[in-house]
């Protein structure tokens, strides 16, 4: 027969059954980082370089002259799939050097579950591109993301969710501050970002 | 209030068989490979005691194929969901009249 501490044991071996199979854990702080820095170089680049000024643009129609529409497309995929191939090469290596596959049920879920709202959001951003409506790009980007980052938060550490959350919360504002919208983009995919990534390093890496 | 050692499961002692039915519980399904990975057991060891949860009709197994590979998936029952939260609240009551 079993004492008490074996049957505590079960317990305990149900729940970190439960959550290794649902919760990708492998999520590296560095990817946070890094994703931050491309976020805040991409801005500058679309400011400096593209002219892009959604403050100038009004809420409806542009009516500036320089500005090319596709180069700023280009440099959004271009952060966006830096920023995704750094967090999964930098996962993967950190889920292999905890002996685990990166590829496995919890990842599946996590990606699925993000992939969703970040591409309803990508669909809705065509759209408005389509009818020149530019400024809205940046609280459209922010808002789609935070969905995708509380959606997917489940799937990972809980933290994630509450960056969601703020990611929101800058897209909503951003809706009503046009003007200051670039500022309050590079604080959500820049900062925060970069914050995010710093604590959770400390957190789970150290 | 009398219990329970029991009320225990005696499909569920074994460790590999509670980590089957805790995975299970939290995913639609799971195939072969990712239960292998997740509770570090060896082919024949994970095969034995999913054939035994199976036969207590704990556990249901579908059959596909991934392009040619064999890909076998397991889901739980709703006898096997039932018998596993019966099972937890049993050590918890354990646990509880112990302290």
């Amino acid at each position: 027969m079993k004492n008490n501490q074996n049957y505590s044991q079960d317990i305990a071996h149900i729940r970190s059954i439960m959550e290794q199979s649902t919760r990708f854990m492998s999520l590296s702080g560095w990817a946070g980082i890094m994703a931050g820095i491309y976020a805040l170089l991409g801005i500058w680049f679309a400011n400096k370089w593209l002219g892009y000024e959604p403050g100038g643009f009004g809420f409806d129609r542009w009516v500036g002259i320089d500005f090319k529409p596709a180069s700023l497309i280009g440099l959004g995929l271009a952060v966006l799939i830096l920023s995704m191939g750094t967090a999964i090469y930098l996962s993967s290596q950190k889920a292999l050097k905890e002996g685990k596959k990166p590829w496995n049920s919890a990842s599946r879920r996590l990606l699925m579950n993000t992939a969703v709202p970040l591409v309803a959001g990508g669909i809705t951003m065509l759209a408005f591109i389509s009818q020149q409506m530019y400024s809205t790009l940046i609280p459209l980007s922010l808002i789609f993301y935070g969905l995708s980052l509380y959606h997917g938060g489940r799937d990972s550490y809980k933290e994630i969710r509450i960056l969601g959350i703020f990611e929101i919360m800058l897209g909503l504002m951003s809706l009503f501050l046009i003007e200051y919208s670039m500022f309050l983009w590079a604080l959500g995919f820049g900062f925060l970002h970069i914050v995010y990534g710093i604590y959770l390093h400390y957190k789970y890496e150290r | 209030m009398t219990l329970s050692i029991h009320d225990l499961h005696k499909a569920f002692e074994n460790r590999i068989r509670l980590g089957i039915m805790s995975a299970l519980a939290v995913n639609e399904y799971l195939d072969f490979n990712a239960l292998k990975e997740l509770l570090d057991a060896t082919d024949g060891n994970l095969a034995t005691h999913l054939k035994s949860l199976e036969k207590e009709n704990f556990i249901k197994v579908r059959k596909s194929f991934v392009g040619r590979k064999p890909n076998t998936k397991y889901s739980m029952t709703p006898e096997g969901q039932k018998a596993f939260t019966d099972h937890i609240n049993a050590l918890e009551r354990i646990i509880q009249s112990q302290k």
